[in-house]
């Protein structure tokens, strides 16, 4: 599923940057959760082995995926929900829009589904006559702004309130220049309210599903996918096939570590579990694939497979920050989407790999321990190997590596670096030097120190 | 004890002072310490690029000039993990692997091998600790603080036995300057705003110098300090630990 290239990351980070008032703001908001995510962590003794722990279930279900995801089907059939599997997004789609055709349903009301998203689930339906509505505050902002979300727990966290009350002027009729939130989020409210009401059909996200039992739980904080769930004849469930768990004892292991990860809460303020549908609803399960086996096999790189989506290597991460989540083009931004991204499609995220310092700080805020900045670095390697490097990079690296080949061109290319830099300083302070453009280059010295080291100490 | 000095690439030609103070220092800890000359690069500018294949020759040629050594010191924590992680032969795997297990840092040799508890040194100014992140996560050289465990910092341990030096709190403790290697200009616009909001950091704070045990860090900043006609200096940690009144 190539798709044409857009800018790189490097590109539109410079883009969102332009705005630096903006990128201070954006940043703070985000180390304002980061460090609330550090009291939080901080307030349970026994944080690490709860990672450690977390971070071996989810191995052995990585290890064990097919054999768990067998006990989970025939558990969800047991309690009456009809279960779909999909091996692509259109396969996901296309069922989707089986199931509400049967019905003959029209509108759809959605939510926390990150995965649907991925699979570009609202286009393909409303391509089709089919309305879908996110109820999830953030995503419904999102949506009406025509905009992917940016972040997978704080999807408008980009957005100021003035802009949001624009758009709510815009689009849902507010008086001009209302920016408090409280009286933006009552307007929602009472539009959002009038799609539940109105909806036959709700779509969730699954956080965890039990195989043991066949049950699900969907975290939110707004109660939103209770609300839709409640009143809907149809219930569907989109998951990634690495979100079984085990038995239902391990949730309390998950739920603890999840909402202190994402938001430094104890726990969301939901966490829903649907086992079996009430009487005269509809419950349809839909196990999609989309690349996760492939991920799977990629020995490297099937530890991200146990990604919790909790986002925190979003919120810890300095390029991320700074940068914005749509500058990474993808579904699933920052760290864990720059390791998620190249498997789907790996000339197009060839970028987002080397979008990183390589600083570890996500690897280890991460829940379940994923080696993030490793794997970020081995799909650098990767990335190289099948040759999806510019020529220009490739000629670059082969340059510097003959240069720092040998002692004595080494120390050639060294004594001409700093001869430049005394005697003709505009050669390397010009503006096609990417580092001279903010910065200054180091005071290059007359002697280097092998130079001082043969005249003295031999 | 034989120690063989290794001395980055960048570090030999931008900063030979703080490597004649890894040196002069080293010796006053009674240290047999020697320079192999025919010294290169430890690969890592390739190998962070993806390009890992292509430093094969920086390998051996390590490998040729420090296999002798009891142990490899070098100031440059970001070099020295590359080495620790990466440092592999095609040919000679089998000492590849030792040096990987004896090379080490300059401020965790101090600590840690050396076990030093006093120092004769002086810096009366007000000094703002950089954490480089492959000093602090991939060394442990400090804790990180997305850990819940135990605080310690090995650099501060040794700046605190400086006189006269007092140390700045900063409100990131840890947060990544931005250089990141070649990062530093395949993402030019990102690297700027990071290393500019680190630099506030230390300023806010009052420092007067920022100090660091990687030096490519403190070039990044001290770039940006420079572009911004700053009075803070950047000065590497070997050279106050090694100065004098």
């Amino acid at each position: 599923m190539s798709q044409p290239k857009t800018k790189d990351h490097a590109a539109l980070a410079e883009a969102f940057i332009q705005d630096e008032e903006r990128v201070d703001w954006h940043d703070g908001a985000l180390w304002y959760i980061r460090a609330k995510r550090d009291i939080a962590s901080k307030s349970i003794p026994e944080w690490e082995e709860l990672r450690e722990a977390a971070s071996q279930i989810k191995s052995n279900v990585i290890s064990n995926l097919h054999g768990y995801l067998l006990q989970f089907e025939a558990n969800l059939k047991k309690n009456g929900i009809t279960v779909h599997w999909a091996d692509t997004p259109e396969e996901h789609n296309e069922i989707v829009y089986a199931i509400l055709k049967a019905k003959e349903i029209d509108q759809m009301v959605k939510s926390k589904s990150m995965l649907t998203e991925e699979c570009g689930l609202n286009e393909y339906l409303e391509a089709r006559g089919i309305g879908v509505i996110n109820s999830d505050l953030g995503e419904y902002i999102q949506q009406i702004d025509n905009e992917p979300p940016s972040h997978i727990v704080l999807p408008c966290i980009h957005k100021r309130k003035e802009e949001i009350g624009e758009l709510f002027h815009e689009h849902l009729g507010t008086e001009k220049g209302l920016s408090d939130p409280t009286q933006l989020t009552r307007v929602a409210r009472k539009h959002l309210r009038n799609v539940f009401m109105t909806r036959r059909a709700a779509l969730t996200g699954v956080n965890f599903a039990v195989a043991e039992t066949g049950e699900y739980v969907v975290c939110t904080n707004e109660g939103n996918a209770d609300m839709g769930a409640h009143l809907s004849e149809v219930q569907i469930a989109s998951m990634g096939l690495e979100k079984i768990i085990p038995q239902k004892k391990h949730l309390g292991i998950f739920l603890r570590l999840l909402a202190r990860s994402a938001t430094g809460q104890p726990i969301t303020i939901y966490s829903s579990h649907y086992k079996k549908p009430r009487e005269g609803q509809e419950m349809h399960l839909i196990l999609v694939n989309a690349g996760r086996t492939r991920q799977l096999g990629r020995k490297d790189f099937q530890n991200s497979l146990k990604c919790i989506k909790c986002g925190a290597c979003m919120n810890t991460c300095p390029v991320y920050r700074k940068s914005g989540g749509l500058s990474y083009h993808n579904t699933i931004s920052g760290p864990i989407g720059a390791i998620l991204a190249p498997n789907l499609d790996m000339k197009k995220h060839a970028d987002l790999p080397f979008a990183s310092t390589l600083c570890g700080s996500c690897s280890n805020v991460c829940p379940v321990k994923i080696n993030i900045h490793d794997q970020l670095y081995k799909w650098r390697q990767e990335i190289v190997k099948e040759g999806h490097a510019s020529s220009t990079k490739a000629l670059g690296m082969k340059a510097m590596a003959w240069t720092l080949s040998s002692p004595e061109k080494l120390d050639k290319a060294g004594r001409a670096g700093r001869w430049f830099m005394h005697k003709v300083p505009f050669v390397v302070n010009n503006k096609l030097n990417p580092w001279y453009k903010q910065r200054d280059m180091p005071e290059g010295p007359k002697e280097s120190f092998s130079e001082w080291y043969l005249k003295n100490e031999k | 004890m034989n120690v063989g000095l290794f001395i980055p690439c960048y570090v030999n030609q931008f900063y030979p002072q703080a490597a004649r103070a890894t040196l002069e220092l080293l010796r006053k800890m009674g240290v047999n310490v020697r320079y192999p000359t025919k010294q290169i690069c430890c690969g890592q500018p390739m190998a962070n690029s993806g390009f890992e294949h292509l430093a094969q020759d920086c390998n051996n040629t390590f490998i040729e000039n420090f296999a002798a050594f009891d142990y490899i010191v070098g100031p440059s924590a970001s070099c020295i993990l590359h080495l620790k992680d990466h440092l592999h032969s095609d040919t000679q795997e089998a000492i590849a692997t030792e040096i990987r297990g004896k090379v080490y840092e300059l401020v965790e040799f101090l600590t840690d091998v050396l076990k030093i508890e006093s120092l004769d040194a002086a810096f009366p100014h007000k000094v703002g600790l950089h954490h480089s992140c492959h000093g602090l996560r991939g060394l442990r050289l400090a804790q990180m603080s997305e850990l819940n465990a135990p605080d310690f910092s090995k650099p501060q341990q040794l700046l605190a036995m400086v006189k006269g030096l007092e140390q700045v709190p900063l409100d990131r403790c840890d947060e990544c300057c931005g250089f990141g290697g070649v990062f530093c200009v395949s993402e030019e616009a990102v690297s700027v705003k990071m290393g500019k909001d680190r630099v506030a950091d230390h300023t806010r704070n009052g420092a007067e110098y920022i100090t660091s045990s990687d030096l490519s860090c403190l070039m990044h900043l001290e770039g940006i300090l420079h572009r911004k006609n700053s009075a803070v200096k950047v000065i590497h940690i070997s050279e106050i630990l090694n100065a004098t009144l």
